[in-house]
């Protein structure tokens, strides 16, 4: 090995090395402080957009604007891939190290607003009552959110597929009932396509709550009991979950439904599918590859009313931020309505409010999407404004992903019930 | 899944003179040792001692990441809860055991296989030493999406198998059956982590002298008296070591389920610690994610003793 480094009566090589290391360090973590005495204030801004590129561009398009129209506060962002970024927020939260602003999942809202790591916005009604309800934030009685946009969900179609199949072409006053809907599955199964729908279950996380809790919310069943917030019996466990559940199941295994869809839900653009379950997002893929033959047609009924969730990324402000009124400022400037009409027209999502649609291109009278807004001003029901949240989405994600594979359904509901209630208990009802 | 070597070979200490730690240069020579390893022990205890402190106090409370209330203490609720009211941990423990008995004998073994291979004076030897290296060096993240695709019921392991068969076999959806899902993250964990431990293995029948050999040869002994004789005995610290490692990194298990199966298919893949992060971290229940790491921490602590006590020499 080595040579030998003899040691005399001065400080050995290894222990100035050592010094030296330390101190850069310990240097390196002093520099990190931010704020001048003189000279706009710095505010931090966390957003999960990395890797959306159509978000990024108006965020830092509006970034831009707000620095230049004043010269008190300057806004510096940081973007994160969106799997990674609530983890991060709870961990930065946890080290009460948060940025100013950050943008959140609407249903996520309530479990930071009870844990007080954000603060409320202090908006002007006459600016928060032209926005979509679901894109207002609200948790006891205070306003702590706000976002540029809502998603709607929609059965995605192609007006040819379904005319050739002699499939009829549901409308807002008369949608699909469950056993039309069925039937069409089975029809188109038969008719050649691999799979008869694309349901988008490759996909993790919080989509399975965002995604499958309205058609169970349709069946009747729902995610916890909206009149107390104590307790998911009754509702997730009824008679109406169980027969979601089982119709679920049976998407599966009689394979109208594929449990490995192609990634990026590719399977609807190239002809794999005749249906999807999807988004607004993926208004731009669709009319990409099919062009006017694509319909986005309302959810079934399946006995409870059609429903789509509702609720998507919202902004709002730290409670330790130091410069809060700074970031109120910046909010309110960036609700101006071009701005909503541009994050609109680069993403496809519909608009928080009727100004800015009518700015867009999809979303103004009679445009191709106008349809989405109605979807969602009558169909959206937000995911259960509660601070146990967090775990309600684990467990239904779990739950629902065991239901699909063929475990027992009252059991497995029956065990998430039991999940739920034990966190709400050892939590005190979360305050309510 | 790195480790830290410690190999020592027990023939480096000529010209050393060890006139022990009294003398003025014994001393200050302890001193500069404890200078060296200072930065690792400081980082060891910041890193790794300190949060397992506290882990230790936060599994006896209820706490949670962020709440307005502060945690409370419950005694051992969290440890009771854990084997009586989670039926997905006691399932994780299973999985966890049958992926650990599985992958370290295989690993280990293939490990020594293909460390005999390389181990011969063979022109272009160090080419396969390389490729045989190369997933160990790929992001464990990175090799669990490629598995993802392949193991799809239309991707490359059912095409290949179906063409091998002759059509006989179709195709398997392998991480949606409860029961081929393990199986099948078994198999990409050790493709992935057989390359490290091929090159421990290498480095230990390295050290065996080759006079052993050339005696062994003149007595007559064949290949796998060789092997039984001069070898295997030779590598008993090796063996050691690569069984230590294999069985914590296998109790470890988390990344290959948190990107491929999430825990399921009905709990068929769950693990200690991935049911630690999603009870812990990702639903915020971090008193009992803190009970749940340190019940790993015990278990590992006992299966790495016995693996000693089993190989250590009579």
């Amino acid at each position: 090995m080595g040579s030998r480094t003899r040691v005399r009566g001065r400080a050995p090589r290894s222990v100035l090395v050592t010094l030296a290391v330390g101190a850069s360090v310990v240097l390196a973590g002093c520099g990190a402080d931010t704020g001048t005495a003189d000279g706009p204030t710095e505010i931090t801004m966390w957003s999960h957009s990395a890797g959306n590129p159509a978000e990024l561009e108006v965020i830092n398009r509006i970034i831009a604007d707000f620095n230049a129209s004043q010269d008190e506060y300057v806004v510096d962002a940081e973007f994160f891939p969106q799997g990674a970024y609530n983890d991060a927020i709870v961990a930065a939260a946890t080290a009460d190290d948060l940025p100013c602003l950050l943008d959140m999942d609407g249903p996520v809202m309530p479990n930071w607003a009870w844990a007080e790591v954000i603060t409320p916005l202090d908006l002007p009604e006459e600016l928060t009552d032209q926005f979509l309800p679901s894109t207002v934030g609200e948790w006891e009685g205070e306003i702590y959110s706000i976002g540029y946009w809502d998603a709607a969900l929609s059965v995605l179609a192609r007006r040819s597929i379904l005319e050739d199949n002699g499939i009829r072409i549901p409308t807002m006053e008369r949608p699909w009932s469950l056993e039309e809907f069925d039937e069409a599955l089975v029809t188109l199964k038969e008719a050649g396509f691999e799979y008869a729908i694309d349901m988008g279950v490759a996909d993790t996380g919080e989509w399975w709550a965002y995604a499958y809790s309205p058609l169970l919310q349709s069946f009747g069943g729902d995610l916890i009991d909206r009149d107390t917030f104590l307790s998911a019996d009754a509702v997730l466990n009824g008679p109406e979950a169980v027969a979601f559940g089982e119709w679920f199941h049976s998407l599966f295994e009689r394979e109208l439904a594929s449990r490995t869809p192609t990634a990026g839900r590719q399977d609807f653009p190239l002809g794999n599918v005749a249906l999807s379950w999807n988004g607004n997002w993926s208004a731009p893929a669709a009319f990409e590859a099919f062009g006017d033959d694509v319909l986005f047609l309302p959810p079934p009924d399946f006995g409870a009313g059609p429903k789509i969730g509702g609720a998507s990324w919202q902004w709002g402000a730290s409670a330790n931020c130091d410069a809060v009124e700074g970031a109120r400022d910046y909010i309110e400037f960036s609700l101006a309505p071009e701005y909503i009409a541009e994050f609109s027209n680069l993403t496809g999502l519909i608009p928080a409010t009727e100004e800015a649609a009518a700015l867009t291109d999809n979303y103004a009278e009679g445009g191709p999407l106008a349809q989405m807004l109605d979807y969602s001003r009558e169909y959206a029901l937000i995911r259960p404004p509660t601070p146990a949240y967090a775990v309600i989405s684990s467990v239904f994600e779990k739950t629902l992903q065991d239901v699909m594979n063929g475990a027992d359904v009252q059991g497995s509901l029956d065990r998430a019930v039991d999940q739920i209630d034990f966190n709400i208990e050892t939590n005190n009802g979360y305050g309510f | 899944m790195t480790t830290t070597t410690a190999t020592t070979t027990g023939a480096g200490t000529k010209g050393f003179r060890r006139a022990g730690a009294r003398t003025p240069r014994g001393r200050s020579e302890q001193r500069s040792a404890w200078a060296m390893a200072a930065p690792a022990l400081i980082g060891l205890f910041l890193f790794l001692g300190i949060p397992a402190l506290l882990a230790l106090g936060l599994s006896f409370t209820n706490a949670r990441l962020i709440s307005p209330e502060g945690p409370s203490f419950v005694g051992v609720d969290n440890y009771a809860r854990a084997f009586t009211n989670d039926p997905s941990f006691v399932r994780s423990l299973l999985n966890t055991f049958y992926f650990a008995a599985v992958v370290v004998p295989v690993q280990a073994g293939l490990g020594l296989v293909l460390a005999l291979l390389v181990n011969q004076k063979v022109r272009g030897v160090n080419i396969f030493r390389t490729i045989f290296f190369l997933p160990v060096v790929t992001s464990m993240v990175v090799v669990s999406i490629l598995w993802t695709f392949m193991y799809q019921e239309t991707g490359l392991v059912n095409s290949m198998l179906s063409r091998l068969t002759g059509g006989a076999f179709e195709g398997v959806a392998w991480l949606q059956e409860p029961a081929t899902a393990m199986p099948a993250i078994m198999v990409l964990s050790v493709w992935q982590g057989v390359g490290f431990h091929m090159i421990i293995w290498l480095a230990g029948l390295q050290t065996i002298p080759e006079e052993l050999y050339e005696a062994a040869g003149m007595d007559g002994a064949n290949l796998w008296q060789q092997f039984r004789h001069v070898t295997w005995p030779g590598l008993r610290p090796t063996l050691v070591f690569v069984a230590v490692t294999i069985t914590i990194a296998a109790f470890g298990l988390f990344v290959q389920i948190d990107v491929m199966t999430r825990g399921g298919p009905l709990d068929s893949t769950t693990t200690i610690i991935f049911h630690a992060v999603r009870k812990g971290f990702r639903e915020q229940e971090v008193g009992y994610g803190a009970a749940l790491s340190l019940i790993f921490f015990v278990l590992v602590l006992i299966v790495s003793l016995i693996q000693r006590r089993l190989t250590q020499e009579k």
